[in-house]
């Protein structure tokens, strides 16, 4: 009887097994990577309504940030201003600048103006913005140094292991209350003792149970 | 053939084949299963009603997905409900298979040949049954990826303190252990078919299943080599894998599951449900095949006729340990467990599951029920309905826990039974497939024990190939 299957195919056994592997193991690594928000979400930029530049108001002005978004200390939910915040000042100044059109119109109408949110958590995640705050977190560790950034853009991953990265040590990411809004801060020296101290007078110990976030 | 027959001989006078074939004989008969032109009627009739119950089990799982485990009678506080009924069923089920082909090798118990093949089968389409119970118990089927350790960007991990992550490595190692040992012992047979093979696609596939094998002596060495080491492998995990599965309940902290004797008692349990189902295949077959009746012979029914009934014997040790406990505890909780069980709302399941497994058996002291085909085969039936009622009353009397507030009673509905039937669909159509496509009866095993296998009735013959 002739051969059925030349003897090429001894290696095939082998090359099957080492193909499986590889097969798993690149699966694996795709999802881990390009599935993650590192990859999917950071760097998301989307065009606004308004051609609004953080860099000139914040940066170059030098506003706080809490002028326009006022309730971040207090609220759950941080605050994108209303048109009427952007009115105090563009009564007047600007009153001609063709891009404040929208901003107008929006005055004018009393529309508000469609943002597009950039900085977005799912909705069975449960977030305490001033909470956050309360606790000593600058904004430049979760929305990066918006300051320079001419369109906001999603700098951090907002994810789930990014999230627990600060809980389970948040040494390094915590600040005085004076220093919240400034991008240019940096640890003292003697950073660890204040911190040490800060966080046992706040009772500061962030929770790591899956209800503390998912509710 | 060494790992088979040297050194042990066999010790019952009786023949272990009956009718006395020649090598020639047993490679037709048992290929001769496999080969037959025309698929029989009765194999068209049995796969329609086990196919359209599979078709039923996948549609009913579907609707599940979509729409919750709210379809099922599962509520607070009987929250694992059916199918983790059905799970422990199945797997119990699976354990005859390893303690058939592994256990008994390494006992030297050569009647073990007869049944190894069948029961191997058997076990693993059992085991792939009771692995989709827990995955759509999850009720999120796309998170189920969540019990497995892959590295993800939610810092999310395995707990390995928990019972059931031990569950899913513990029954998916036996999945695999099971597997490969089955495959192992089937490479020279699916040789033997693909020499056989009179179509161009027949000796392709069993060619590629076959994986070059030559009857070569060096093969045959790698060969028992393999097979001795699989066994040894696979022996432990008769133990393991209901121990394992046993400390779902036992390391809970509820009354009546928080035993030390969970793990034997399962154990015990698990192998009397696997040699019932093992009998009541068995004994199917032989109906179905003729020719089979001299392999799989009255005296090897009656052997495990034995088995069931010690290991019966065994699981009513174990239920009236429970009883006992509970009593010389003084904890009253734990008594209330068990006088709920016998004497509660679920009384009538504690008792077909107490007469199922306990009372039944008890027959088989008797030789002459020991081999009658048709006591036999009802005897296993009851015990396959006594351990699924074993388990019914093991998770659902949990219908009253602590809060006598929350007290109800558990309702199946009809996704519970339409699931529960569709996953005996989905067995009796694995294990139909496996009836036509694959040699039931290890045909180069059952050849080592037979009597001019032995060296002082030939010297050195080497026929025992194909």
């Amino acid at each position: 009887m002739a051969q059925i299957f030349s003897p090429k195919m001894n290696r095939l056994l082998l090359n099957s097994v080492i193909g499986s592997i590889l097969v798993v193991v690149f699966v694996v690594f795709f999802f881990w990577y390009y599935g993650s928000p590192k990859y999917t979400d950071v760097g998301y930029r989307p065009v606004q309504p308004v051609k609004f530049s953080h860099k000139l108001h914040a940066g170059d002005i030098g506003m706080d940030c809490r002028y326009c978004h006022s309730q971040i200390e207090q609220a759950e939910h941080a605050n994108i201003p209303p048109t009427q915040t952007c009115m105090n000042c563009h009564k007047v100044i600007g009153a001609d600048n063709a891009n404040l059109d929208p901003v107008r119109e929006s005055w004018n109408t009393g529309e508000p103006i469609e943002w597009v949110r950039v900085h977005l958590l799912p909705d069975y995640a449960y977030f305490n913005h001033a909470a956050h705050l309360r606790a000593g977190v600058g904004c430049i560790e979760c929305h990066g140094n918006v300051r320079q950034m001419d369109k906001v853009e999603q700098m951090k991953p907002l994810s789930m292991g990014w999230c627990l990265d600060c809980h389970r040590s948040p040494d390094q990411y915590l600040r005085p209350q004076a220093e919240l809004t400034n991008m240019e801060w940096t640890p003292p020296v003697d950073h660890t003792e204040w911190v040490a101290k800060f966080k046992q007078e706040k009772k500061i110990n962030p929770p790591e149970d899956c209800s503390a976030c998912h509710r | 053939m060494s790992a088979t027959t040297s050194n042990a001989s066999v010790r019952s006078t009786e023949p272990l084949v009956w009718g006395n074939p020649s090598f020639h004989d047993v490679t037709q008969t048992v290929s001769g299963i496999v080969e037959e032109r025309k698929t029989p009627i009765w194999w068209w009739v049995a796969i329609s009603i086990s196919g359209a119950l599979t078709l039923n089990f996948f549609a009913m799982m579907a609707y599940l997905f979509w729409t919750g485990i709210g379809v099922w009678g599962n509520n607070v506080p009987v929250g694992w409900g059916w199918p983790i009924v059905n799970f422990v069923f199945w797997v119990g089920i699976g354990h005859a298979g390893t303690l058939i082909s592994a256990v008994l090798f390494l006992l030297r118990q050569k009647w073990r040949t007869s049944i190894n093949r069948f029961a191997e089968a058997m076990t693993i389409f059992a085991v792939i049954c009771a692995l989709i119970f827990p995955g759509i118990h999850v009720g999120r089927i796309w998170v189920a990826y969540f019990m497995f350790p892959i590295p993800n960007q939610m810092a999310m991990w395995p707990n390995f303190r928990s019972a059931l992550m031990w569950d899913v490595f513990a029954v998916g190692t036996y999945f695999t252990a099971s597997f490969l040992f089955w495959y192992t012992g089937l490479v020279p047979d699916w040789a033997t078919l693909r020499d056989r093979a009179q179509t161009k696609w027949r000796r392709l596939i069993y060619g590629v299943l076959a994986m070059g094998w030559r009857n070569g002596n060096k093969q045959w060495k790698h060969y028992e080599l393999a097979y001795l080491l699989l066994a040894g492998i696979s022996t432990p995990l008769v133990l393991s894998v209901h121990s394992v599965v046993s400390t779902d309940f036992a390391t809970s902290m509820q009354f009546g599951w928080h035993t030390t004797i969970f793990p034997p008692y399962f154990v015990a349990g698990a192998i009397f449900s696997g040699f019932g189902m093992v009998m009541t295949l068995a004994i199917l077959a032989r109906i179905v095949y003729p020719p089979v009746k001299n392999y799989m012979t009255v005296t090897t029914l009656e052997r495990m006729a034995k088995v069931i009934m010690l290991t019966g014997m065994m699981v009513g040790y174990a239920y009236i340990t429970e009883f006992f406990m509970a009593y010389y505890s003084g904890n009253k909780y734990e008594q209330f467990v068990f006088v709920n069980r016998m004497f509660g709302p679920y009384a009538w399941a504690y008792w077909i599951m107490f007469s199922c497994n306990v009372i039944i058996p008890q027959i088989f002291w008797s030789k002459k029920m020991r081999t009658s085909i048709p006591v036999l085969f009802v005897a296993s039936i009851f015990v396959n309905i006594g351990m699924w009622f074993e388990r019914f009353v093991i998770v659902i009397t949990m219908h009253r826990d602590f809060l006598p507030s929350s007290w109800g009673m558990f309702k199946p509905t009809i996704y519970d039974i339409g699931i529960f039937a569709g996953s005996f669909g989905l067995f009796f159509t694995l294990f139909l497939l496996f009836l036509r496509f694959v040699p039931m009866i290890a045909m180069s095993e059952i050849k080592g024990v037979l009597p001019q296998a032995q060296v002082k009735h030939h010297h050195g013959h080497d026929e025992g190939g194909a």
